[in-house]
């Protein structure tokens, strides 16, 4: 996880380092500024002109907590990060929690029930959620004037759902399942004694990857929704061409979605061994 | 399931077929502009009206289709190309190689897509001609969707590398070019084709959530996500309900790449 933060890191500054208009102060513009005036400024940007001392300097920075200033917006990042990243993370851990709850009991009913009706019912939810684009249905959503929050959780649901459904329908077919189910074994207990333990650990994973999905999917339903979070701010920046804010932002969610799969695997490892 | 998967391929043929004739199909041109008839309700002559500006909207329905239908198989050329180049080396490799490269697909898997596709579309150019926005929205959709397939060719090619015949046929002699060429290329073909059809649909569905957001395909050159962008004046949809044509135009249109790819997708 180091090594990948520490190549974020530098992919990021490397990006920085190439927008176009880089190093360049929009003083220097200024009629008013004598020659001298003008060499004093790109003096100060100098240090920047060393490769191994911009890229130490911009990490360093980043360790200490200073993400610099918004160039489109004109505000401290940090102070912009503090009042729209929980907005988002309202917005995402709604979605998820709304994504889970119908992908996993609509997978579960699915692979339980072994009715056609509800497998092809459930299949063709998953199918039809899975071809709309995310701006679609928040702009669906704003028509409806239903909470457009709601829209991350039908984003990420069908990828749950088809994920849980083969996972659960492979784990049923084990061999001890279908021992379990012939000795006349309840349904409930053969899903929470044997097949959910087998699946748990991909279950657990695919909790690391749908934390992603749900920060994607959060960038056109804030635009289109209006909900100030950052999928918002990274649009405006992406606008107003403020490379050093997405890169943060890009940053920041990386951080997130690798700390949440690192947790997941944390807790999936016992699990596994445990199988074994 | 074969029936539906036949007359699933049907339809993209036929889709593909009219858009690749929309030059002769379409009544006009994607950017002529009828001016004394601005959003104009269908009629025979336009068969889904004209929008705000007063061009035809079948005719940019026609055009918009040949764009993403056409590209976004292209995009998922580059990326399936890029993911042989580097999931193929590393696993065939090994060693330090396949540790960088998977260290590498590890931050793009992390990366959200869609942050990380506007960050990189913020580092070019915003305001070029619409068929370099295209070049640039495809292109990048290709170099940067590569990660995911590029880990599923590298444990296959570290898989075969272990194999009985790889093993036999480096121990009969058989050089690093030949184990490649020989067994290697043809044995990931199948991992590599599948990744491919898998991407088409990713791709499309990318290009129109950027197309919506203004960081796509570039004006008056029409794409599916440029075409969507009308649905955001959303007072007059329910009095022009053919403004939904384009949406309901790649829904089926990436629902039958799903029923298409669904054996592919087994293989992936």
């Amino acid at each position: 996880m180091l090594i990948v933060l520490v190549l974020g890191g530098f992919l990021g500054a490397t990006l920085v380092r190439l927008a176009p208009g880089y190093g360049i102060d929009e003083e220097e513009l200024d009629t008013r500024l004598s020659e001298q005036s003008v060499q004093a400024l790109r003096q100060s940007h100098a240090t920047e002109e060393n490769l191994p001392r911009f890229y130490f300097g911009y990490l360093s920075k980043l360790l200490h907590g200073d993400l610099g200033v918004s160039q489109s917006l004109h505000r401290p990042v940090r102070q912009l990060l503090a009042e729209r990243f929980p907005e988002t993370l309202k917005s995402v851990g709604l979605g998820l929690a709304l994504a889970w709850l119908a992908g996993l009991s609509l997978a579960i009913a699915s692979v339980m029930s072994r009715l056609w009706i509800i497998d092809l019912a459930t299949g063709l939810l998953a199918s039809i959620l899975l071809c709309v684009p995310a701006a679609v249905l928040a702009l669906l959503f704003v028509i409806a004037q239903a909470p457009g929050r709601l829209v991350i959780g039908l984003i990420v649901f069908p990828k749950i759902f088809y994920y849980a459904r083969n996972l659960l329908a492979a784990s049923a077919s084990l061999p001890h399942v279908v021992t379990a189910r012939a000795k006349g074994l309840g349904g409930w207990r053969v899903l929470l004694w044997h097949i959910l333990p087998v699946a748990g650990p991909q279950l657990l994973a695919l909790a690391g990857v749908s934390i992603s999905l749900a920060f994607a999917a959060a960038i056109p339903v804030e635009v289109l929704c209006d909900i100030p979070g950052i999928g918002q701010l990274a649009w405006q920046a992406a606008l107003g061409r403020d490379l050093g804010l997405l890169v943060i932002l890009t940053m920041l969610v990386t951080l997130v979605t690798l700390v949440a799969n690192s947790g997941a695997e944390l807790v999936a490892q016992p699990l596994r061994s445990g199988d074994a | 399931m074969r029936r539906i998967r036949i007359a699933a391929i049907l339809f993209l043929a036929v889709v593909g077929a009219t858009c690749l004739m929309a030059n002769l199909v379409a009544p006009d041109s994607y950017a002529h502009q009828f001016r004394d008839i601005p959003d104009a309700t269908p009629s025979l002559h336009h068969l889904l009206g004209t929008d705000d500006l007063g061009r035809d909207r079948f005719s940019r329905l026609l055009y918009g289709t040949r764009v993403s239908l056409l590209l976004a198989p292209a995009a998922a050329l580059l990326s399936s190309l890029l993911a042989a180049l580097l999931g193929g080396a590393a696993g065939f490799v090994g060693g330090w190689l396949e540790r960088c490269v998977m260290a590498v697909t590890d931050l793009f898997l992390a990366m959200p897509w869609l942050f990380l596709l506007i960050t990189v579309r913020a580092l070019l150019p915003l305001n070029v001609s619409p068929l370099v926005s295209v070049a640039i929205t495809f292109a990048l959709l290709g170099c940067l969707g590569w990660a995911a397939a590029a880990r599923v060719v590298c444990a296959d090619a570290r898989a075969l590398c272990g194999s009985n015949f790889v093993l036999l046929a480096r121990a009969s002699g058989a050089s690093g070019f030949h184990l490649l060429w020989r067994h290697l290329i043809p044995n990931l073909t199948p991992i590599l084709y599948a990744q491919f059809w898998i991407s088409i649909p990713v791709f499309i569905l990318t290009e129109a959530n950027l197309g919506i957001l203004g960081l796509g395909v570039a004006e008056p050159l029409p794409s599916w996500g440029g075409l969507l962008r009308e649905l955001e004046s959303f007072s007059s949809l329910s009095a022009q309900p053919w403004k939904f044509a384009p949406l309901i135009l790649l829904i089926v249109t990436v629902s039958c790449f799903h029923i298409a790819v669904r054996k592919q997708e087994a293989w992936a």
